[in-house]
């Protein structure tokens, strides 16, 4: 597999390589022979189907899924679990009544919730939590019941939490799911915005490439055990797309976004995003 | 009529007498306070509120085969928790699987426990005790073992606080900050094991939820902060505890209606106030001016 890669010409730091990296689950080869860099301050979008091996692509980097054939390297050094100059931002899923934890606590956690003991209030601790809740626009919300939010205030949350441990890279799996179209922007733009500031790198695992069309550098589109890497314009065609599946498929553009029509695991699209345009 | 009844209810005729005389069971109440309401806050957080539950039928199961064969109730009661919580802990990572499995192992602990009561010889009113708690005079060993247990509960608790925490509020992120979630999973279920098998001596298997989860319960209705939540949960567990076996003392009857009656008012009142507060839209978003320290 070619892939349509522009790396020599990147400038930036390498803080992520795959290089000739397989992973398969028994006799299914979820992908192969994928090499990725990932540089300082670069977007990459990782899209394709439920199945096609974007969340374990992820667990590999995280160090909590061995591949099966080829290496990972994070920071010029293989990867070991609990990395924490990774920082990972989940799936939005709703806070029940039973978290005795506010908005900074959760926050709080990304600073020091792999260590152990009780967690005392420190000055220096709310200092920093101050600020992390400041570079995420959450400082109005603090000290409000993570269960009192809403989806969007605490995926905000999630990117302070996961930038506490000043990480050089950020896994994002979905984090804009389920969230309507005005938070999928404002939590693609934090994420954008602070990749700028502090020169990230970012793996951003997705359903739907357009929230963050116009943010992403590259991209790495899955599908059916096999892969494509390049800017969107390189993939998001019919002709690559296309030859990707193995099958027609049509790439469509219409005011502004990009509907990928003709998939055999249907259209690209995010199931909420036509009822709220 | 009404007079007899009430005096079988609350009798306080040589009160002084007899909290001499119990004084070791309000020690063990106080103890088993603090242990409940530490434990409630993360089982309220893991939602393990059935898990509890079917923990506590097997430590009953337990207990009725420790007097069967003459292990002893305390041995039992433990050994069924820790085994019961082990089997939880191990098969049932996912929520959906617990709560199965829990609903299996339930009846069967308490089926279990009901055929080594009916052939146990002994008298009636410590068989239905196992179930539903009972005024017993604590002997010292008996106290002995049970602040033992509660200290191993309680310091247990603590040097895991913080990665516990961040497992139950998100096993995914904690995980991948290197936090060994399956690890702590499995060691909570021990806890919560010998957190339930020191309760049912006290409250009974079928009441222990009183103190294990309506404390905490209630503490989350006033409060969000990680610190006043175990301490208020605490608070409250203690109350519950002490208070209902006070309360108990001159009566003729189990300690364990009073001490889920009062932890229960105390839920209620916990829920109504939180429940005026949120409604006032008092929830500490400082758009609303309102500031909450803690």
């Amino acid at each position: 597999m070619t892939a349509l890669d522009s790396d020599n010409l990147l400038a930036g730091q390498p803080v992520l390589r795959l290089a000739d990296a397989s992973l398969a689950f028994g006799s299914r080869t979820l992908w192969s022979n994928l090499d990725l860099r990932v540089t300082a301050g670069e977007f990459i979008a990782v899209i394709g189907a439920n199945g096609s091996g974007k969340t374990s692509l992820l667990k590999v980097i995280l160090g909590q899924q061995e591949l099966s054939s080829g290496t990972v390297e994070f920071l010029g050094a293989p990867v070991s679990r609990g990395n924490r100059r990774i920082g990972y931002i989940p799936q939005q899923k709703l806070a029940d009544d039973g978290t005795p934890l506010r908005a900074r606590d959760l926050v709080g956690l990304g600073l020091t919730g792999h260590r152990f003991g009780f967690p005392w209030p420190s000055r220096r601790r709310r200092e920093q939590v101050d600020s992390l809740l400041d570079s995420v626009g959450a400082t109005a919300y603090g000290d409000v019941a993570i269960s009192h939010l809403s989806g969007g205030e605490q995926q905000r949350l999630r990117v302070g939490q996961a930038l506490a441990g000043d990480p050089a890279l950020l896994l994002c799996d979905e984090p804009l799911l389920s969230l309507d179209l005005n938070y999928q922007r404002a939590v693609s733009e934090l994420i954008d915005n602070q990749r700028r500031e502090r020169d990230l790198g970012v793996l951003f695992v997705t359903h739907d490439i357009n929230p963050v069309l116009g943010m992403v550098d590259r991209m790495l589109y899955l599908a059916g055990g096999r892969f494509r890497i390049g800017t969107p314009d390189e993939v998001l065609r019919s002709s690559v797309l296309s030859e990707l599946y193995g099958s027609p498929v049509d790439v469509i553009r219409s005011q502004g976004r990009v509907i990928v029509v003709g998939t055999p695991d249907g259209p690209h699209e995010h199931p909420d995003a036509g009822d709220a345009l | 009529m009404t007079g007899d009844l009430w005096s079988q209810i609350f009798n306080f005729d040589n009160y002084g007498e007899l909290f001499v005389l119990l004084q070791n069971s309000i020690i063990a109440g106080a103890v088993l306070g603090v242990v409940g309401g530490l434990i409630g806050v993360f089982v309220m957080s893991r939602d393990m509120a059935f898990a509890v539950h079917g923990i506590s039928e097997l430590s009953f199961a337990g207990a009725s085969a420790g007097l069967l064969f003459g292990v002893g109730v305390v041995e039992g009661s433990i050994l069924g928790s820790l085994v019961a919580a082990a089997v939880i802990g191990l098969l049932g990572a996912r929520a959906r699987d617990r709560n199965s499995i829990i609903a299996v192992l339930m009846p069967f602990g308490l089926g279990l426990g009901i055929l080594c009561l009916s052939l146990y010889p002994g008298r009636t009113a410590n068989k239905f005790g196992l179930l539903t708690g009972q005024i017993v005079a604590v002997d010292d060993p008996r106290l002995n073992s049970l602040i033992a247990i509660s200290i191993v509960v309680v310091i247990g608790l603590a040097v895991v606080w913080r990665p516990m925490m961040f497992a139950s509020v998100d096993a995914d992120v904690a995980s991948a900050r290197g936090v060994p979630t399956r690890f702590l999973s499995l060691y909570f279920m021990l806890l919560l094991g010998l957190a339930v098998a020191v309760s049912v001596q006290i409250v009974g298997s079928l009441l222990v939820l009183s103190i294990l989860v309506t404390p905490a319960a209630a503490a989350l209705r006033l409060s969000s902060s990680p610190v006043l939540v175990p301490l208020l949960s605490t608070i409250f567990a203690v109350v519950s505890l002490v208070g209902g076996i006070m309360l108990a003392l001159g009566g003729s009857i189990p300690i364990s209606p009073y001490v889920t009656t009062i932890s229960f008012v105390i839920y209620v009142v916990c829920r109504v106030i939180g429940g005026r507060r949120s409604r006032r839209g008092n929830t500490g978003r400082s758009a609303a001016m309102m500031p909450v320290k803690g």
